[in-house]
This record gives structure tokens, sequence and C-alpha cells, in this order.
């Protein structure tokens, strides 16, 4: 395996230094961001669903009592609840489409006409965006507006979008330059991602496209029969948790469906959206395999483990209505599952990264 | 026109335009948003305990508004932004679908019209009513998915179908 490494060095055919920063600083924020939507569903998402459904069955009481003020005050703590899930599941989102969008950055450095310096550049403004971002995004809850200048903008938000800012410029830039290198006649300013890992980059392509698929196909089917329905129904169940409450009655009936549809939406959806993201990553991680300085079982090994866990998570999020909490306990281990794989390839980045310094040194 | 250039190109403008979108909409829309929403609700509800039934409806009507646009508007940031990685993604492994290079141009450009066309419409739907924006919003999707069900079959043959 060294004198494969030492032939590709010879011959340039190995990713520079901006391409491996971005391999392994994609594959952390995907690693980082699945590890936190984990460490969320478990020990924040069904807390916080119940803590929403309590306020909303108190707001109820507080109609049926007359009680205007009331409402005020348990809808600003509502208020919180929601950002406070809606932030945690945009660092999830954010940090791992980050870590995707650094993946697909590598892949196109071959094409991007800048000097190797300014593409290491780029490449370390990106990562650390990418890592900033969701890191605002996760304070905005906890900062909120304090000695903000603005009414509405805290200074976590400004933080996080600084860090959306300067991942449109590197973008920005690095389509310009791929841009650039497409309208000349200039060679490659490094050699393209060899393909010599057929078994690997088939199963992943061919494997990851089909997950896509499946996610779009599950997608279409649930805007055209599930997301209206579930708009109209949301209204109907506020329309009847109101009226019962202005007749003094219990709306505990009401607030109970609408918990059980807050549920329903968020499996369908998180179903949809994690079969793609997990097809995506199949897909990219095919490019990678060259770069997985490990034995071909333990290649193969990964490959399946990411697989398996890629169909488990979201076929048993999907279940999680009907089964309850055991399929949310399979559908974590799916996640963890994924979780593992990926670090079992960056393992095998960076000890490929290791080894090429080692032979540089030599040579 | 090469298929595999078409894709990255897209795909990366498409990405800007998506983090663009994505930006302004943190910026200037969402928080204004989420208040309205909120502040819909709220209203439905202290309407209702002050017995004011037609003023609560018109409230709630409100906040079934603006959810439907919230909705929508962050659907779009995501959609536009996932289908421009996939993009790049399938262009960067353009060389490996077995079909035609025309077949493959051919491929590519549903794939881009769809990826652009179907976030778009469901952003008309937060502007315009009527059919048009969900006509959009139906063939980009359905482009998209027959695109994808075309590159998979191209990507599982042995072998390259001669010009």
């Amino acid at each position: 395996m060294i004198s494969q490494l030492s032939h590709r060095l010879n011959t340039s055919s190995v990713p520079t230094s901006s391409t491996r920063l971005l391999i392994i600083g994609g594959i952390t924020l995907i690693g980082g961001g699945m590890l936190f939507g984990d460490i969320f569903a478990v020990f924040v998402l069904h807390q916080n669903g119940g803590a929403t459904g309590e306020a909303l069955l108190a707001a109820s009481h507080a109609v049926a009592l007359g009680d205007a003020q009331s409402i005020k005050t348990i809808f600003g703590h509502i208020g919180g609840l929601l950002e406070d899930h809606g932030t945690k599941v945009d660092t999830h989102v954010h940090m791992s489409d980050a870590g995707y969008l650094a993946l697909l950055l590598a892949l196109v450095q071959p094409y991007v006409a800048l000097s190797e310096r300014r593409k290491k550049q780029l490449a370390w403004f990106f990562i650390a965006a990418g890592i900033c971002l969701p890191v605002g995004i996760f304070l905005i809850h906890y900062v909120g507006l304090a000695y903000s200048p603005s009414p509405v903008i805290g200074w976590a938000s400004v933080l996080a979008d600084s860090a959306g800012g300067i991942l449109i410029a590197v973008l920005v830039i690095e389509s310009w330059a791929l841009w650039k290198h497409l309208n000349s006649n200039d060679s490659l300013s490094q050699r393209e991602f060899p393909h010599d890992r057929d078994w690997e980059q088939r199963v992943l392509l061919s494997a990851g496209a089909t997950l896509v698929l499946l996610g779009f196909i599950y997608g279409a089917w649930y805007a055209g029969v599930d997301l209206y329905e579930h708009e109209a129904r949301e209204t109907q169940i506020f329309h009847s948790i109101l009226s019962v409450a202005s007749q003094n009655g219990d709306s505990t009936a009401g607030v109970n469906s609408y918990g059980a549809l807050a549920a329903e939406k968020a499996v369908k959806v998180a179903a949809h959206s994690h079969i793609i993201e997990f097809g995506l990553l199949a897909i990219l991680l095919s490019f990678v395999q060259p770069y997985v300085y490990l034995s071909p079982l333990w290649r193969r090994r990964w490959i399946l483990l990411f697989l398996a866990g890629s169909l488990i998570l979201p076929s048993f999020v999907f279940l999680e209505t009907k089964l309850g909490l055991l399929a949310g306990g399979i559908a974590d281990i799916g996640g963890l599952m994924v979780i593992i794989a990926l670090a079992g390839m960056l393992a095998g980045v960076i000890r490929y990264t290791g080894a090429l310094e080692a032979i540089e040194q030599s040579q | 026109m090469n298929a595999q250039r078409l894709l990255i190109s897209g795909g990366l403008i498409l990405a800007a335009i998506g983090m663009i979108y994505g930006l302004y909409y943190a910026l200037f829309v969402e928080h204004q948003t989420l208040d309205q929403m909120g502040g819909s609700l709220a209203n439905a509800f202290m309407a209702a305990a002050d017995r004011r039934i037609p003023q609560s409806d018109s409230a709630l009507a409100d906040y079934t508004k603006s959810k439907y646009v919230y909705v929508r508007q962050v659907d779009v940031h995501s959609h536009w932004i996932g289908l421009a990685m996939l993009l790049i993604a399938l262009g960067a492994s353009w060389g490996h679908v077995r079909f035609s290079s025309r077949t493959r141009l051919w491929v590519a450009i549903m794939l881009l019209a769809g990826s652009f066309a179907f976030p778009l419409g469901v952003l008309l739907q937060t502007t315009f009513h009527g059919p048009l924006p969900s006509a959009v919003a139906i063939a980009g999707s359905a482009l998209v998915i027959v695109a994808l069900a075309l590159s998979i079959l191209g990507l599982s043959m042995k072998n390259r179908v001669e010009e």
C-alpha cells in the first residue's frame, strides 16, 4: 500500500492539501452533526414536545377561565420551547449540510483555477465557517437579545449569519474559479479523483442514488397526500380546542390530537430528509474511498455498516408513530451505526494523510 | 455542451441561489414571520378567552396563512441547496453513467431544470394563488424523479451505449 501511495505521489495523483482538508473537515462536520442529532433525539425532542403540549393545555385552561393575561405569558413560554426545538434541529441540519458542501468542494478542487495556497486558505475559511454557523444557531436560544443593538436579531444570530456569509463567499469564489477553468483550455490544477476501488465506488454510488430516489418518491407522496391534510387538520384541531375551551369544556383530547399530529408530521418529514441525506452522503463517500487507507475488508465493513444504518434510521423514524419508542430507539442505533462507519472511514483518510506526509518527508 | 460541466456549474449556481435566499430569509423575513405566527395564535387564544369568537377565528386564519407561507419558504431554502448538492455529486459521477453522450446531456438538462423549477414552484405558491405554481412544482419534482431513475439505470449498466 505504501508503494501505491508513493507511486501516486510521484505521479501527482494524490489529492492536494485543500482536498484532504475538505474531506477530513467534511466527514468531521457530518459526523458531528449526526452525533448532535442523536443526542437531540434522545435527550431533548420528546421532552420538548411534552412541555409544549403541557403549555398548550394550560393555555386552553386559561381560555376556559377567561384569563387572557395568562395566555400571553404561556405563549411566551411556548415561543421559547419552539425556539429551543427549532434551533437544535437547525444546528443538526446546518452542521451536516456544511459537511456535505465541504465534501462537494473537495470533489471539484481539481477543476478550480486557483493556486494551491489560495485553495487551502478557502478550505480553512469554509471549515471554520461550517463550525461557527451551527454553533451560532445553537446559541440563539441561550443568548437571545442580550446586549444586542437590534430589537429582533441577537449576537448569536449575527455569528450564524456572518458564518453563512463566509460560506456563500467561499462558494462564489470557488464557482468563479471553476467557471474560469471550464472556459479555458488549462490542464487540471491537480489530478482527478482516481477510480481504483471499483466495488466500493459502485456499491456506494448505486445504493446512494437509489436511497435518494426513494426519498424523492416518498417526498412527492407526502406533498401530494399528507401536507395539505396536515395543515387543514392543524387548523381544525385549534378550532376545536378554542371552541371547547370557550364553552368552559376540557380540551385535553384536542391538545393530545395536536401532539399526535405534530409527531406524525415530524417523523414523516424526518424520514424523507434523512433517507435523501444518507443517499447523497453515500454518493459523496464513493469518491472518498480511494483515500480510505484501510484493508479492503475493513473498507467494505464500514460501507456495509453505513448503508445498513442509512436504511435503518429513516425506516424506523417513519415507524415511530406506529411502534412508539421502540422504533425511536432502533432509529437512534441506525444513526449510531452511520456515525461509527463515518469515524472508521475518517480514520482511514487520516491514516492516508499521515502516510503521505511520511513519504513526502522521506523524499 | 458537456453534461458533467452543466451539472456541476448548475449545481454550484443553484447552491449559491439557495444560500443567498436563506441568508436573505434569515435576516429579513424569518424572525418577523415567526413573530407573526406566534402572535396570531396567541391572539386567537386571547380573543377566545374574552369570548370574542369572530376575532379568534380571524386570528386563527392569520396563523394558518402565516404558517402556510413559513413552511414553504423554509422548504424552498432546503430543497434548492439539497438538490444543488445532488447535482454536483451526480455531475462528479457522471462518467459512470453508461448512456450515450447525447442521452446523458438530456438527462442532465432534465435534472437541472427540475431542480430549479421544483423549489421555484413552491416559492411561487407563497405569492400566487391558483394552479400554476403547484403545476410548476409538480412538473419540477417529476422531472427530477424521472431523471434520477434514468441516472440509476445508467449507473447500473455495465457497458456504455454506443453513440
